[in-house]
């Protein structure tokens, strides 16, 4: 019997949409969202188009978006760190301790604020790893213990008073254009190629994807994992210092609730929740659009509480989304 | 000397004891079938070899070099190839991504190892075609293939490096009648350049058409080891099930 037969021909949208993933691993709909998002605040706040506020909406999202790198790292490989906001806290802390409390000299300190981090991570992975418990709680414990020890060290009170060449880091303006952006965008590139073209990066997919397929290709995958979390806690270490120079100081309460801003910036980015896919380009249009989302806000005074109801609601929104998308895929 | 020298593996999962000293020899150019029941130890007995699983009791060598230290991924790097039941591929990357998952070529760019996809591509693209495999695009996800073209991109990563010895675990059991000879030919093809292989079906035709040796493991142990050419479906078929109702077994296989 003769059916006729349904040629399915692609899109425009769904052409550029592979060439977008295959190129520049970008969803298309995070670049429409976020330049939706962008037009709907230029119509309602006349200060929203502005280059200064352009550069504060690029200074705001610089450490949200090195957490947004670790975040994406971790997810993509199948895991999750809830503690990078914490340890963004300690990390800051820690640097402003070595720095106003002991005199270290700027590069001890920094070495510190990121190494700290780094050795959060390290417990994590290592707890995860050998402990075979899983990351969910493993990285809860840690989003307690941090903020605490930051407490402990700081005895809860703000370390004032960084040094000039630390302060240069988060408050300096080379061409005009403020040092943590630089820092971030300088990151973001070396990561981007890192996951998206390194050995390193694949395997970390790929472990995302089926872990068991990755342990018979000879990838040795607990060691990968241990790295990724160490990774992970060197980034949250790296955003506590530009963090904390920025305002100059360790405060031991900074952070909080950034997970939450980080994870939501790079599953809108188009990471897949539960490993596989992941892109660091994608997360920056994500962590653009947390950034704009929180500008618009601030610039309409909305205050901060409905913001936060606003990210959690975003994330919420995006995995909806995203399963939607995959349902509609596989549904027959 | 034999390729792969297996003897007194053994192997329990918890209380659960699934092989008590099996012995197992593979020669250069040897196709060796592996055959027993659902839950004979087979694909464990092979996991074993490729390092996924570590056995408690027992040898392996290869070419005489005791390889039961060495990591999955250093075993590989030995030319142990294998093809899992479960295939093992990572559903969301593309065909090359996993035919060269774990061995990514590289090239230098400005100081930095990055992966060389384009080699990746062209060199996936080759084997695909040498393996005469029907796939819609080696950019899609593997997981948006069907079962038998997933199969044959599982083989393709056996198959691209070189391997000294080939397990192949169920390696045609999605394929269609055309696809399925090719699987053989393409044993016939490895056994000619004196590469050894391991298959492990339950399509007795394949493995009598195809095979050296045959292997029957039962109960956790080595019960047969027959020459092809010496043995018949019936003797297969009572080392299988192990006395019992061998003659309606029998007769039903002959059918098939
Ligand atoms: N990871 C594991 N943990 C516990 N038990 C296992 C595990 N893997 C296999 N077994 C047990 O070992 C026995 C042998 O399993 P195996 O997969 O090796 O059988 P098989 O011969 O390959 O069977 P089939 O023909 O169905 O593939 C089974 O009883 C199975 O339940
Ligand atoms: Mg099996």
């Amino acid at each position: 019997m003769a059916t006729p037969q349904i040629q399915s021909v692609p899109s425009l949208w769904a052409r550029l949409q592979e060439k977008s993933i295959e190129q520049l691993h970008i969803r298309l709909e995070s670049i429409v969202v976020l330049v939706g998002l962008a037009a709907i605040m230029a119509i309602l706040s006349p200060f929203f188009l502005s280059v200064s506020n352009f550069m504060n909406i690029l200074l705001a999202t610089s450490t949200i978006g090195v957490l947004a790198i670790a975040a994406t790292f971790v997810l993509s490989s199948g895991g999750l760190d809830l503690s990078i906001g914490s340890v963004l806290g300690l990390s800051g802390v820690v640097g402003a301790a070595f720095a106003v409390n002991l005199g270290m000299p700027t590069p001890i300190a920094v070495l510190a604020t990121i190494g700290a981090g780094a050795l959060a991570g390290l417990v994590n992975g290592w707890v995860i790893t050998r402990g075979f418990v899983p990351a969910f709680i493993v990285t809860l414990g840690m989003l307690g213990i941090a903020r605490g020890l930051a407490l402990v060290i700081s005895d809860g009170r703000v370390i004032y008073g960084l040094p000039d060449w630390m302060l240069f880091l988060g408050q300096g303006r080379p061409f005009g254009i403020p040092m943590p952006v630089i820092i971030l965008i300088i990151v973001a590139i070396i990561m981007h190629i890192v996951l998206a073209y390194t050995r390193y990066g694949r395997h970390t997919l790929a472990i995302g994807d089926n872990e068991n397929a990755a342990r018979t290709a000879g990838i040795n995958v607990e060691f990968h994992r241990l790295t990724l979390y160490t990774l992970s806690g060197g980034l949250a270490g790296l955003a506590g210092l530009l963090f904390a120079t920025r305002i100059n100081s360790g405060d031991p309460t900074a952070g909080i609730t950034y997970e939450l801003t980080a994870i939501t910036a790079a599953i809108i980015g188009g990471t897949n929740l539960f490993g596989g896919r992941g892109s660091i380009l994608g997360t920056m249009i994500g962590a653009m659009i947390m950034g704009v989302l929180q500008n618009g806000l601030n610039l309409l005074a909305v205050q901060s509480y409905y913001q936060q109801m606003a990210i959690g609601c975003v994330l919420v929104l995006a995995v909806f989304i995203d399963q939607f998308q995959q349902r509609q895929e596989t549904k027959v | 000397m034999s390729l792969l020298d297996l003897s007194g593996i053994e192997k329990s999962f918890g209380s659960v004891s699934v092989l008590h000293g099996v012995d197992l020899t593979v020669g250069a150019g040897e196709v060796i079938g592996l055959v027993g029941d659902n839950g004979a130890g087979k694909s464990t007995l092979m996991k074993i070899v490729t390092g996924m699983y570590q056995a408690d009791r027992g040898s392996i060598t290869l070419e005489g070099d005791n390889i039961l230290e060495l990591t999955p991924g250093e075993r590989r790097a030995r030319g142990i190839e294998m093809i899992y039941q479960d295939l093992a591929l990572a559903k969301q990357q593309d065909v090359a991504s996993n035919i060269f998952l774990g061995r990514e070529p590289t090239r230098r760019v400005l100081g930095m190892s990055l992966v060389d996809r384009r080699k990746m591509k062209l060199d996936a693209q080759k084997m695909i075609d040498r393996l005469g495999a029907k796939l819609p695009a080696i950019t899609r996800p593997v997981g948006s293939f069907s079962g038998g073209q997933q199969q044959s991109v599982a083989i393709a990563r056996a198959l691209t490096f070189n391997p000294k010895i080939v397990i192949m675990d169920e390696p045609t059991a999605a394929l269609a009648v055309r696809e399925v000879q090719s699987v053989l030919d393409l044993i016939r093809q490895l056994k000619s350049q004196g590469i050894g292989v391991i298959l492990i079906s339950h399509r007795l035709n394949d493995v009598l058409s195809v095979t050296d040796r045959i292997i029957v493991l039962r109960q956790g142990r080595a019960a047969a080891n027959l020459l092809t050419k010496e043995t018949t479906m019936p003797d297969i078929v009572s080392a299988i099930v192990g006395g019992g109702d061998v003659m309606v077994a029998a007769a039903h296989e002959a059918q098939g």
